[in-house]
């Protein structure tokens, strides 16, 4: 009698797994789309940044002594800096360093965590006992304690803040994919795969990774916030991207000194982060509404 | 019975992790970092130097003897001494402690105070303007670097306003004038103790900004947090049955819901306190408070590594602590969790 429903249920809750359904979800929230068009706008003005930035080399770190300190103007929007470079210009190199390294931090963070995760819930026993106690230990440190302190042994330097960054982010998606995957294990699909014999790692592969994407999204796009946020932190602190390169959290600090009267060195690159990490916080909120990745924890 | 266990097993696998995190710590410090002889001396040092250093600091030994040394010293609460200051770490760290907690107790006080409730209203009235107002304010409390935030109400309240002072714990002239005597090194309650009223005003104006920049995540975050969980308690049966007994809707909601949507909150509050740690490094820089974040950050930069163990160290044991005490209060408050 209780079968009957179970199995109507199941492809159902299959759809909601997919990573078209994650889409279809931010394009039906109008506060979503906009949030997405404009990252996917940063991060295309992030890839194109030297054909975008008006004064491409003082993007770069050129410096224009002349120009010390101008305030906003029209050749000068975001106005000019200390040595004279072009703010925006330096506002446009840096989303480089402060958007698209976080991305890829997630990135490497979930290639690392999530098939950890889907081992140590698929195997179970010490396996899993062994891979979730590890994890428990980097995530009894404040994260962003754990990935200052990584980067400053590492040396100073925006790979060495990424490594750092990764080595602190792992974790999370380890305990996420694991939680997914012990709820997967006993559906039928992995079952009938595991009663014609499939072996086990093709059923990680094929069966349990591809249907825990839509939890890793949703979780990703709620980290990426936090990310690129800890990744500015790096930066502001002098740990990430060094002088003269650009990048937004190293120009907040770097306009600093001036915040009373130049207020523009500061201010351009910090709105920046801000817009990001709200764009990011606002599709976050929207799928954690539907999805709710604790679910599975 | 169940309580007790539970207790038990929760203290033993604390201390198993704080086993485990002065390993990591160790590695961070003691194995990444490419010569630490070298370093500890500084940029002139001769071969002979390193080589005696080495000896001294016990470099040349094998790790796995480096660390039971390391561990065996730190039992005795030795955390070795800063490359930086020549000092012992513990000192360092203890002296800057006061400042720092300070600023930590005041932030996270206003970020419960102004957290919770923002979060209890936003769910009383779901759907309506005082929601849609406080989840927009909430949103941007927890997109805002503190770095930024720190910045932008420097410009306002200093530079434009011309309110509250720029940066640092206490006016220069107030040692000459007011001088406070240093008895817990919280300097509020110092002043309190004194009845030094114009010292207290100056130190309670120094604190408001780097208090409210810090506060900015943490109440964003609980605003949030609570929010969500009055939702979820607000769809329970009892508290349908409450209003089908005709009970009044604010009784419903800061009586009966509250209550039970306070542990979830409970929790969050627990983390965000660890996380706002980090902030205050933050928040320290910018407002030069002179406590352990401007010394770590300047360790930091210097890879001043046995200051950088004693601070993740200081940091990770806060933060299992914390998530322990939460732990142990949510057990107290709601039998349920002991019995899972």
């Amino acid at each position: 009698m209780t079968i009957v429903p179970v199995i109507s249920l199941e492809p159902e809750i299959q759809s909601r797994r997919t990573a078209r359904h994650v889409f279809n979800v931010i394009l039906r929230d109008p506060l979503s789309l906009i949030s997405t068009i404009v990252i996917i706008l940063f991060i295309l003005i992030a890839i194109f940044c030297y054909q975008v930035a008006p004064y491409p080399l003082e993007g770069a770190g050129k410096t224009n002594v002349a120009n010390s300190l101008l305030p906003p103007s029209l050749e000068h929007p975001f106005g000019c800096d200390k040595l004279g470079r072009d703010v925006l210009s330096r506002v446009i190199v840096g989303a480089r360093p402060a958007l698209i390294v976080p991305i890829g931090v997630v990135a490497f963070a979930v290639l690392i965590g999530a098939p950890l995760g889907a081992i140590a819930g698929f195997k179970g026993g010490w396996i899993d006992e062994i891979i979730m106690r590890v994890t428990d230990l980097f995530l009894a440190f404040p994260s962003l304690l754990l990935a200052m302190a990584i980067a400053s042994a590492l040396g100073r330097g925006i790979q060495n803040a990424a490594i750092a960054l990764i080595v602190s982010w792992w974790p999370w998606y380890t305990r996420l994919v694991r939680g997914v995957t012990i709820s997967l294990k006993e559906r039928y699909f992995v079952e009938a795969a595991q009663a014609i014999g499939v072996r086990e790692s093709v059923i990680i592969l094929r069966h349990i990774l591809p249907n825990t994407i839509s939890a890793i999204l949703v979780q990703a796009t709620v980290d990426l916030g936090t990310v690129i946020l800890a990744m500015g932190g790096l930066a502001f602190l002098g740990l990430g991207t060094q002088p003269p390169s650009p990048d937004w959290g190293l120009m907040v600090s770097e306009g600093r000194t001036y915040i009373l009267e130049q207020w523009w060195i500061s201010t351009f690159p910090g709105l920046a982060i801000f817009v990001v990490v709200l764009a990011f916080n606002l599709i976050g909120d929207t799928l954690r509404d539907i999805f709710d990745p604790r679910q599975y924890r | 019975m169940h309580r007790l266990e539970f207790i038990l097993r929760r203290l033993l696998s604390s201390i198993f992790v704080l086993i485990g995190v002065s390993i990591i710590t160790f590695t961070v410090a003691r194995v990444i970092p490419s010569n630490a002889a070298a370093m500890y001396i500084g940029p002139k040092a001769r071969p002979e130097d390193i080589a005696r250093v080495t000896v001294k600091l016990g470099l040349d030994k094998p790790l796995p003897e480096q660390y039971l040394v390391y561990m065996g010293e730190l039992l005795h609460g030795d955390l070795g001494t800063s490359i930086g200051t020549k000092r012992p770490v513990l000192m360092e760290l203890s002296g800057r402690l006061p400042a720092t907690l300070e600023l930590l107790f005041t932030g996270m006080l206003i970020a419960v105070i102004v957290g919770v409730p923002m979060g209890v209203l936003s769910a009383r009235w779901q759907g309506k303007p005082a929601d849609v107002f406080v989840r927009v304010i909430a949103i941007i409390g927890v997109s805002m670097p503190a770095f930024y935030l720190g910045l932008l109400l420097q410009i306002l309240f200093f530079s434009r306003l011309d309110l509250l002072p720029l940066a640092g714990r206490f006016s220069n002239e107030l040692r000459f004038t007011n001088p406070i005597n240093l008895l817990t090194n919280f300097l509020l309650i110092d002043a309190l103790i004194m009845r030094n009223w114009i010292a207290l005003k100056d130190v309670a104006y120094h604190l408001v900004l780097p208090a409210l920049t810090l506060a900015a995540f943490p109440a964003g975050l609980i605003a949030r947090m609570t929010r969500a969980s009055m939702l979820e308690v607000m769809e329970q049966d009892y508290i349908r049955t409450a209003r089908a007994y005709g009970i009044r809707e604010t009784v419903i909601v800061y009586i009966y819901a509250l209550k039970n949507a306070l542990s979830p909150t409970l929790t969050v509050i627990g983390l965000t306190f660890a996380f706002a740690l980090t902030g205050t490094f933050f928040v320290e820089v910018i407002f030069n408070w002179p406590g352990l974040g401007l010394f770590t950050v300047h360790s930091l930069l210097n890879v001043d590594y046995p200051a950088i163990m004693g601070i993740t160290l200081f940091g990770s044991v806060m933060y299992v602590l914390i998530n322990l005490a939460v732990d142990l209060l949510q057990a107290w408050i709601d039998p349920r969790i002991s019995l899972k």
